[in-house]
């Protein structure tokens, strides 16, 4: 009987364990995605400014209401716009931001073919 | 021939006029963008009884200057006088949020610097401040009584912003 009542005993504080880390892990990777507007290139997660604080204090008030990463999100570019994301949503005003990249490197892809190829045709010379 | 034209020109002039350009443009980001956005009527703790109050319900005026203040913020006394000016204007309530102070110390504030407040509230944790999309002290919102942002003020009210919330209250 003891050593029933001990296990469901660790069960229950297995679970609450489990699911407080997993809430925890949710509100550090949202910390990380936003972006403190008083520093210098930091994220919220990594300052302690008194902006930051405070948005951490709201960031677990809307976990605590369950309301998803996307919620919050669309809370906070609602309130301070865009730049307060890491990861900004696609749109016309920023997609050279997320295609500029891939311009690149197919650029650089075109510009090695093409060396490739002339020292080919030297070789064959 | 080309090629050696495109990476030894093209590609390192395209590179340094972003640079060039990037350098130049110095403006650090604000929220002054947000204007047009609808504030949220949200409830607010009076600072002088703790009553719960709506901002709903102080937006009856045509305009209202929602001010975010604190008796530790310096910048907040400069502003202090463009306050006490506005607040003769009948068009115009001002709603003063207390932000992250002791009561005490907010009072004596408003006795030794006059109180420009026709509403006064306070946010002891800064939550309230997020709602209505502030970053710091002192920062005030110009909304209408359709709770939409008319005009932002980052940093303390200049003699220029106090001009332009005259003529936006007079149009």
């Amino acid at each position: 009987m003891k050593k029933l009542t001990l296990t469901i005993i660790i069960f229950f504080f297995s679970i609450q364990i489990i699911f407080a880390n997993d809430l925890e892990q949710k509100e550090i990777n949202i910390l990380k995605n936003l972006r403190c507007l008083v520093c210098q290139g930091q994220s919220i997660a990594d300052s302690n400014s008194d902006f930051a604080q405070t948005i951490k204090l709201v960031i677990r008030d809307l976990i605590n209401q369950n309301k998803d990463d996307q919620e919050i999100y669309n809370f906070l570019n609602s309130k301070y716009g865009q730049w307060i994301l890491y990861k900004p949503k696609f749109n016309l005003n920023n997609f050279l931001l997320w295609f500029f990249p891939y311009f690149i490197l197919l650029i650089g892809v075109f510009l090695i073919l093409k060396v490739l190829k002339k020292r080919k045709k030297s070789q064959l010379q | 021939m080309k090629i050696k034209i495109f990476t030894s020109f093209i590609i390192p002039a395209i590179i340094l006029s972003l640079f060039f350009f990037g350098l130049k443009n110095t403006n650090n980001y604000n929220t002054l963008n947000l204007v047009g956005n609808k504030i949220d009527n949200i409830e607010l703790n009076g600072l002088e009884n703790n009553k719960k109050i709506l901002i709903g319900n102080l937006l009856s005026n045509n305009y209202t200057l929602i001010n975010f203040w604190a008796s530790w913020c310096l910048p907040c006394r400069a502003e202090h006088k463009f306050l006490l000016s506005l607040k003769k204007d009948e068009d115009l309530k001002i709603l003063g949020i207390n932000f992250k102070d002791k009561k005490i110390n907010s009072i004596n504030f408003l006795e030794e610097l006059g109180d420009p407040y026709h509403f006064l509230a306070e946010d002891k944790s800064g939550k309230v401040s997020v709602k209505l999309g502030i970053y710091g002290v002192p920062e005030s919102i110009l909304v209408d009584k359709n709770f939409i942002i008319i005009k932002k003020f980052i940093g303390p009210i200049s003699n220029s912003d106090y001009n332009d919330i005259i003529k936006i209250i007079n149009n």
